[in-house]
């Protein structure tokens, strides 16, 4: 299972750690060589600030591959800033990918102080911790969006297809458990994705 | 401050990590830094070149100046105060400063005693020269370290001094015995637990960025083959003959830094860089205050 993590700015190497730790293997995108001929199973997009990392996606040419992946289906994990580039509607920010049928409301929590730890209820996982680093959340989700869990009453994690989001930052814990869920969609992907190709052959 | 709020700090330090933070003075500027890709700024009243020029006391920044930056950009909003000057700290902290730099660059409130910074929510950048002064800033409560270089000069080779310091002091301290750790310990006066920590992980408990003297998307590139985790650049941007170009370039040459064919484009027709004064030439050393 190969999983590219966007490493334009941000946290991306401690998804790397968290996903090697689970079995994958990880390559960094950093230019358009990175990807081009690739195989990539998944694609993560990590924390950082989102205005940077849509920035560089344009300027370092690597905007229109990666959208092109998304919308072939390509299994995404987007963290934070990650959530932001995937949503198809931003309060106080730009679009980046807009893929993902909800709404996000950038900085939702105010400045670092407003930043916090706490745990929610992720459907499927139990409890699980959650951090929130001058993060978002999304404000409503479309029909097709599955939503994964809740703080306060706001939506901070949510499915749609092959596509999950969290406002929070699981890679900064010791919990392996989003990751791992994250693995599953990947590694059902790359069962059908095989499928007819083998009836083929 | 509770554990969980430091680690918070911690946290945002990481999420800055492979960006490039800027120095602004106004809002204009700090349009123009996040329009470039700048991931925080830093807002001050005098870039550090004005500052070295100007002379005299160099304070924090009115809370006006610093406010009108945080209503223009999304992105986090540094500030600096003076080396010990803990009533600054608690202003910045009221106006919820995203980050506050303790720096060096202006002039320091206290010749012993540096900020008690355990004793803040928000979190604190600090300079280090060598791996003594960043742990003993981190044992303060500093959530975040960077070099401390020769602000204001466009001059890299203290950055670049500090930066290898830093490293061959890390690589030195975990090659030691467990047992050594002690008298290593005593000898550059920092707790035990940091060092140990230091020991076994093979790097700073907090995030490292470079600082002072960077100029060009090639100044930013060596920093970061060094090791640096992202960059400052202060005067070096809009003391350059165009600004936005520059910024923009330092940008993607942060995120490639080992790409010698983009570093070669991205430093193409940037105009004229920030003149400079090379360290033989200054009579301030900045970097020596506080250690």
């Amino acid at each position: 299972m190969r999983i590219g993590v966007l490493a334009l700015q941000g946290a991306f190497a401690e998804h790397e750690a968290m996903l090697q730790t689970l079995g994958a293997d990880c390559f960094e995108i950093r230019k358009p060589a990175d990807i081009k001929g690739q195989p990539m199973d998944g694609f993560v997009i990590p924390g950082g600030e989102s205005t940077v990392m849509t920035k560089l996606l344009h300027g370092l040419g690597l905007f229109e591959l990666l959208q092109g992946k998304i919308a072939g289906g390509l299994p995404v994990f987007g963290t934070c800033a990650g959530l932001i580039l995937l949503a198809k509607h931003v309060q106080g920010g730009i679009t980046c990918f807009p893929c993902m049928d909800i709404t996000v409301r950038r900085n939702a929590y105010g400045r670092q102080l407003g930043s916090f730890e706490t745990t929610a209820l992720f459907t499927g996982l139990g409890e699980v911790p959650t951090v929130f680093i001058r993060g978002p959340y999304i404000e409503c989700a479309g029909e097709n969006v599955q939503v994964l869990a809740y703080v306060d009453g706001n939506i901070v994690a949510a499915r749609q297809e092959n596509i999950l989001v969290t406002a929070f930052h699981p890679e900064l814990k010791q919990d392996v458990r989003i990751h791992r869920f994250f693995l599953d969609i990947v590694n059902k992907y790359k069962k059908e994705k095989e499928k007819p190709q083998s009836r083929c052959g | 401050m509770a554990q969980s709020r430091y680690e918070l700090n911690k946290n945002l330090a990481q999420m800055l990590k492979g960006g490039v933070i800027m120095d602004v003075t106004t809002p204009e500027q700090a349009k123009i830094a996040e329009n470039a890709g700048a991931c925080a700024v830093m807002a001050l009243e005098r870039i550090p070149a004005d500052i070295r020029a100007a002379g005299g006391v160099s304070r924090m920044s009115d809370p006006k100046m610093i406010r009108g930056i945080q209503e223009t950009v999304s992105i986090p909003v540094m500030a600096k105060v003076r080396i010990g000057h803990f009533a600054e700290a608690q202003i910045l902290q009221a106006i919820e400063i995203d980050y506050i730099d303790e720096s060096e660059v202006l002039s320091p409130a206290d010749d012993v005693y540096h900020i008690d910074k355990t004793k803040f929510e928000v979190p604190f950048v600090c300079g280090a020269k060598d791996l003594g002064e960043a742990l003993r800033r981190i044992a303060e409560g500093a959530s975040m370290i960077r070099t401390k270089g020769e602000p204001g000069t466009g001059d890299v080779v203290q950055a670049v001094r500090h930066m290898r310091m830093m490293a061959s002091e890390i690589r030195r301290i975990a090659g030691l015995a467990e047992d050594e750790l002690y008298e290593a310990a005593k000898q550059m006066q920092v707790p035990f637990e940091l060092l140990q920590y230091v020991h076994n992980n093979r790097r700073l408990p907090v995030v490292n960025f470079a600082a002072g003297g960077i100029a060009t998307p090639a100044d930013a590139a060596l920093m970061m083959q060094l090791g640096a985790e992202g960059v400052f650049v202060g005067s070096g941007i809009f003391k350059s003959g165009n600004p936005a170009k520059r910024a923009a370039a330092i940008v993607q040459a942060v995120t490639n830094y080992n790409d010698a064919e983009l570093l070669a484009k991205l430093s193409e027709d940037l105009g004229e860089a920030m003149v400079g004064i090379n360290e033989q030439e200054i009579e301030l050393l900045m970097a020596e205050r506080g250690k």
